[in-house]
């Protein structure tokens, strides 16, 4: 025991996605001695694409995965066993909307008994009480739900998401979460059509009785991308919201644990996207492809295993995709003599791939990029223009208008 | 700013009966050969002094009684323990890691 009070404990947090802690930066060493190169620390298992609601900002890639060729409940059993062979530690239920497959409840119950620590990301609008208290019984260990506003201003929310009744119905849902005893953490991205609301959304998150909120300004690549004139906010909007985390950090210390993800657009340098490539997170998607970051596929060139056809471990191990762009070897120039190179991994390849043509270089939300200046102009011209109409996402395809559709067909898949 | 909000910072004394919440998962990880604390989209790594003090917290024993079993084993001065104790504990109750 020691009389100065070292920390004992280090904390490292485990971003899905693009998204990054919204704490001070981390020392790259410590975070590659608590998350491990070897061996994966978290997967995210896309349960389907199917979703009731139709966000303009979907993170799910352009082409979404059919029902037909969803995984069966056995294959995706077998893969958290798999999974927490590899050494993975937690599950993330996502989609889509997991709460359309109606064998969650036994998928859930196989990851809880391998010993994997189960969240599930939902949307929340199709819960019902009684799923839910099965999902608990069978080990269910934390619920994320997403909201679009705060439910001072359900119009507005409903509007964003394109479901109807979805503000109100998510308020009730995440009610039962609390009843329940299960942990819960809001999610909600942010926009230019809810930036003016941030102090009302943490407030309504803490009044649900969150531990935890994340303010998570939409990244725009995949579906959002197309939605990007009709989302992004601009720098002062985004400055002004900034403030108002760093200032309800403060005042909810102790009360709510709030996590920021900042638009890259308006940032200095890229964000570790994965926390580095193939380094401590897999994806696998609704039909078994297994994906270094749910995005990778819209890297055209790149070879993707499934896990119908081969086991985990060795996709992880020696995966083409997850070999590409593991480490820091294939790098080029700014990134591979840049001492920032194993803090951010050189950001987002597929960003990189977007807008350069080649995934291997510098992502151009890096200042060091030649085309940064370019790119982050582009955030600047849009934001202050009167915004488009929203690409609803939608099964069938794209609409400024939200559907009428409801709930998607469930399945026994 | 927190209007609505009426839950409160749980502050660590030596009287708290610290527990550790049914989410939070303090874990051996066989694979790694060490302790770690799953928490939703988080990792804590934790060292030996912080793995036995959290192996106490089991809602029953208070802050003192595990201060008073550490200085034992440790053949420390208790007041220190208790320091050391309350301050790492309070960090982990405003992350959620502990519930005080």
């Amino acid at each position: 025991m020691n009389e100065h009070s070292p920390a004992h404990v280090k904390e490292t947090a485990m971003p899905l996605g693009a998204r990054q802690p919204g704490e001070e930066e981390k020392d790259s060493s410590e975070i590659a001695d608590a998350a491990c190169a070897r061996a994966p620390i978290g997967l995210l298992a896309e349960l389907t694409h199917r979703c009731p609601l139709q966000c303009p900002y979907c993170s799910n890639p352009v082409e979404l995965e059919r029902v037909n060729t969803e995984l069966t409940t056995q294959e995706w059993q077998d893969l958290m066993r798999q999974a927490a062979a590899l050494g993975i530690l937690q599950i993330h239920l996502s989609g889509g909307e997991p709460t359309v497959r109606r064998d969650l409840v036994e998928i859930v119950k196989t990851a809880a008994d391998a010993g994997l620590y189960t969240n599930l990301i939902t949307a929340a609008v199709l819960l019902k009480r009684e799923q839910l208290a099965k999902l608990k019984e069978a080990g269910l260990d934390h619920v994320q739900i997403s909201i679009q506003d705060s439910d001072t201003r359900p119009e507005n929310a409903d509007r964003i998401g394109g479901y109807k009744g979805g503000s109100a119905k998510k308020k009730v849902v995440a009610g039962w979460v609390r009843e329940l005893g299960l942990p819960l953490t809001i999610n909600a991205p942010i926009h230019r059509h809810n930036v003016d609301n941030v102090e009302g959304i943490i407030n309504y998150a803490v009044e649900l009785g969150a531990d935890r909120v994340e303010i998570a300004h939409v990244q725009y690549y995949a579906w959002a991308l197309k939605n990007r004139a009709a989302l992004m906010p601009t720098l002062e909007q985004f400055n002004e919201s900034a403030k108002i985390v760093e200032k309800a950090r403060e005042d909810l210390k102790g009360i709510i644990v709030i996590d920021a993800v900042v638009p890259d657009y308006y940032a200095k340098y890229p964000k570790p996207c994965m926390g580095g490539w193939g380094r401590g997170i897999i994806n696998v998607t609704p039909s078994g492809r297994v994906l270094p970051c749910h995005a990778a596929e819209s890297i055209t060139g790149l070879e993707f295993d499934n896990i119908k056809d081969k086991p985990l471990a060795e996709i992880w191990l020696n995966g083409d995709a997850f070999q590409k762009y593991r480490g820091t070897d294939w790098m080029k120039e700014p990134c591979r003599t840049c001492p920032r190179r194993e803090i951010d991994f050189g950001g987002c390849r597929c960003q990189a791939f977007a807008l350069t043509g080649d995934a291997a270089n510098t992502d151009p939300a890096c200042s060091l990029s030649p085309l940064h200046a370019q790119w982050a102009k582009v955030a600047e011209v849009e934001s202050h223009e009167a915004a488009p109409p929203f690409i609803y996402r939608r099964p069938g395809g794209a609409s400024a208008k939200p559907g009428t559709q409801k709930t998607p067909a469930t399945s026994d898949a | 700013m927190a209007e609505g909000a009426q839950r409160v910072r749980a502050i660590v004394e030596a009287a708290t009966r610290p527990v550790i919440p049914p989410h939070i998962k303090l874990r051996h990880d066989a694979g790694r050969g060490r302790w770690i604390i799953l928490a939703p989209e988080r990792l804590f790594d934790p060292d030996e002094v912080a793995v036995e003090v959290l192996k106490l917290c089991d809602g029953q024993r208070t802050v003192a009684d595990i201060a008073d079993q550490l200085a034992k084993e440790y053949n420390a001065p208790v007041s220190e323990i208790t320091a050391d104790i309350i301050e790492m504990l309070q960090d982990l109750a405003d992350k959620g890691v502990v519930k005080a």
